[in-house]
């Protein structure tokens, strides 16, 4: 179990450290799976594990000097109202249009950003 | 819904406002901080966290998060925008075809 988990937080720690994003793709799985953990509480957690984890590569990039601060507070404060109306507008559409929807469009850039 | 903010915002910000990927990213990363806090807050007084196996993940992350941070600082930003271009595309797979919608 021991060697589960800290395989699992380490590639987790990667992930966030190297894309800057994508660590709770790969925790809340990980967690519902090895740990059976209930879904909600997977998501839940793995908020308290990544802040952490956030922080220090934060640090990281700060130290190289990849930070944009004008654009970060613009991005936190749309972030922030945008959250607010998703949280509405959302409960309207289906769940599983929205994710492939989204999955579509992720492949999509994912496809531009290679080649 | 679930799905990470960061799969979003990360090309949003390099197609509509023409960042670079790390600044992209560390953009992501900061702005998730004060999300998460917010959050954690409210989960806890919700009684959601489970503490037990936290420390030894918190740990082995920390770790991984210095070895990815510190590789992904010293990459040329071409070379890491298309590491995240297969990481999205594999994440894109994952949402369309292997999540299951709650009952």
């Amino acid at each position: 179990m021991t060697v589960k988990l800290v395989l699992i937080g380490l590639f987790t720690g990667i992930c966030n450290g190297l894309f800057g994003s994508g660590g709770g793709t790969i925790l809340v799985p990980g967690m519902v799976f090895v740990m059976g953990l209930k879904e909600h509480k997977a998501h839940a957690t793995a908020i308290m594990v990544i802040l952490p984890l956030t922080i220090l590569s934060t640090i990281v990039y700060y130290r190289s000097s990849y930070i944009d601060w004008p654009t970060t507070l613009r991005v936190v404060s749309g972030g922030i109202a945008g959250s607010l109306i998703g949280a509405k507008l959302l409960n309207r559409i289906p769940a599983s249009v929205l994710r492939k929807a989204f999955g579509i469009f992720m492949i999509i850039t994912a496809v531009r950003m290679v080649f | 819904m679930g799905i990470g903010g960061g799969v979003l915002l990360i090309p949003a910000l390099i197609i509509f406002a023409g960042s670079r990927q790390h600044i992209a990213q560390s953009i992501n990363l900061i702005s998730f901080i004060p999300v998460a806090a917010v959050a954690l807050i409210i989960h806890y007084r919700k009684n959601n966290l489970h503490t037990g196996y936290s420390p030894v993940l918190i740990i082995a992350g920390l770790a991984g998060a210095l070895i990815g941070s510190v590789f992904a600082v010293r990459l040329p930003s071409d070379i890491l925008s298309k590491l995240f271009g297969i990481f999205l595309f594999f994440m894109g797979t994952v949402e369309i075809f292997c999540k299951k919608e709650p009952e």
